[in-house]
């Protein structure tokens, strides 16, 4: 079920993921609408970070659980997923350290198959301070700005879907602000969002729709305003 | 005075054969982080394949670009049917494969070759030299060796640095994870990787084999040669492993200036001297 009620863009079903003899996810169902953007929410070790990543083809999953489109992508290798449009800006950044700014942006566009919005151009006006320090290297930018080329880099396959994991994640709030306000002029552009946070405000009012997410299980789904800080709070730490 | 002057020349242009010893080990240990052991085996095949061929009549280079080739489509062909397989977070399994690779690689050839010792006839340029005046003259066959050392690094610092797949060897060499994400399909990349590192050996093998006799059991010194090398240089960087290749030549000639019977052991002591002071080499990459 999508917000507009209409067919979901991207679905799991009774998606399980496991590191070797440990799972991680339980059976998530989920979907997300075109042009929606749903946050992810939950403990450390609910399974979040990992439900983006069994999305994006980086662990094992079983071949009919995620669908694209109404087509099964469960089987497919990751490098294969970004190809169909589908992004991951990975937790932490990991930026490529021996490449400059600009050569990771440009690296971001290795697997584009499909024209759209995003050029370095365009990235360099969504992020400003990025085309001032194209050619510096990665590992020299502060946090903020290395969060600003992850996700530069990951919007350089132009994708439908953009996965992001924990954004804002030893960011100083008023970078935070900045990176979602680019979110906003991502979003804009049609752009559907999977969004995993530890920042419950930001995700909450970014978000037309919330799963929480506890020991690999959904606890709790609904539309922020629907939901109440009690319920939330039960959600995810299932008192 | 004169004879440490040519002493020195002669270090450095022996250096360039080390350097194409281990520019291939070099590539793929800084892209896949593997250690290839049968490397110093498959430089004595690829000379081998180029006797073979020069024995039915073809021209030296025309073996040369018929073995280039051949040797980038056999290493393409080892990494996808066989290390990418074993590759992972263990380092033993790819090691022991190659360990065992280089046993075959050495029984085959005896097999095939039997054990006499073999030349490649580069006809006159075999002997050919240039005068620098003072009396003192190179072989041209080093300064080509030489020279093709640094046009082999030049070639690929330029497809590494210049080019979108050379971006795409970087972001997989510093991490395969987020490079797969990128849409970077790192078997492939590993294909190509070894398959670089052994078009390199062919060329090695050319010079190995015109330079000196060789016979199917050198490969692992060549291998040591090559790792010095590699090491010396720094991780990371194929300059370095020039550099490291010119350091390793350079203490080998001084060592045999001095006492012959030093030129092998000098190599080595130059290696451990540089471990010792600089443990990551000379001009190890800025990020690990």
């Amino acid at each position: 079920m999508t917000q507009s009620g209409g067919a979901a863009v991207l679905e799991t079903s009774e998606l399980t993921a496991f590191y070797g003899d440990f799972q991680a996810l339980f059976g998530i169902t989920f979907a997300l609408g075109e042009g929606e953007t749903v946050a992810i929410i939950g403990a450390n070790g609910a399974g979040k970070s990992t439900f983006l990543k069994t999305i994006a083809g980086l662990l094992p999953r079983p071949a009919a659980a995620v669908r694209l489109d109404g087509h099964d992508i469960g089987a497919l290798p990751a490098f294969e997923i970004v190809k169909l449009g589908v992004a991951l800006v990975p937790e932490g950044r990991r930026l490529f350290p021996s490449l400059s700014v600009e050569e990771n942006l440009l690296v971001g566009a290795y697997g584009r198959r499909v024209d759209g919005p995003w050029s370095l151009a365009t990235i360099y006006k969504l992020f400003p301070v990025l085309r001032e320090r194209r050619h510096a290297p990665s590992t020299s930018l502060s946090g903020g700005q290395q969060q600003m080329v992850a996700i530069g880099r990951s919007l350089m396959s132009n994708p439908r879907i953009l996965l992001c994991d924990e954004l804002s994640l030893g960011l100083a709030p008023i970078v935070i602000r900045d990176i979602y306000a680019a979110l906003a002029d991502i979003k804009a552009r049609g752009t559907s969002v999977v969004l995993v946070e530890q920042d419950l405000v930001h995700a909450m009012s970014v978000a037309d729709r919330a799963y929480c997410f506890q020991e690999g299980r959904v606890t709790l789904t609904g539309r922020p305003q629907d939901l109440t800080r009690d319920a939330i709070h039960a959600a995810y730490f299932g008192i | 005075m004169l004879g440490w002057v040519d002493t020195l020349l002669q270090g450095i242009l022996l250096g360039g054969l080390y350097s194409l010893y281990a520019t291939g080990l070099s590539v793929i240990f800084g892209i896949m982080r593997l250690v290839n052991l049968a490397h110093g085996d498959l430089i004595v095949l690829a000379a081998f394949l180029m006797l073979a061929l020069a024995a039915i009549g073809v021209p030296v280079v025309l073996a040369v670009a018929v073995v280039v080739p051949l040797m980038f489509a056999a290493g393409y062909a080892l990494q996808s049917v066989l290390l990418n397989r074993a590759l992972g977070r263990n380092i033993l399994p790819p090691l022991l494969i190659t360990f065992g690779l280089s046993i075959i690689v050495q029984n085959g050839l005896l097999e095939t070759f039997s054990a006499d010792t073999r030349r490649l006839d580069v006809g006159h340029l075999q002997s050919a030299s240039l005068p620098l005046g003072g009396g003192i003259a190179v072989g041209l066959m080093p300064l080509i060796c030489l020279a093709a050392a640094v046009g082999v690094i030049m070639l690929l610092n330029g497809v590494f640095y210049r080019t979108a797949l050379g971006r795409a060897f970087r972001a997989t060499s510093d991490d395969v994870e987020i490079a797969q994400l990128m849409g970077i399909n790192n078997k492939s990349i590993y294909a190509v990787t070894m398959g670089i590192a052994l078009a390199v050996c062919a060329i090695a093998g050319l010079f190995l084999g015109a330079r000196a006799n060789f016979d199917p059991s050198i490969g692992p010194a060549r291998l040591l040669y090559a790792f010095e090398a590699v090491i010396i240089g720094g991780l990371g960087s194929l300059w370095g492993t020039l550099a490291g290749g010119i350091v390793v030549g350079l203490a080998q000639t001084i060592g045999a200036h001095i006492d012959p019977e030093w030129q092998i052991l000098s190599g080595h002591v130059a290696f451990l001297i540089v471990l010792v002071i600089r443990p990551r080499g000379l001009f190890p990459r800025a990020v690990d």
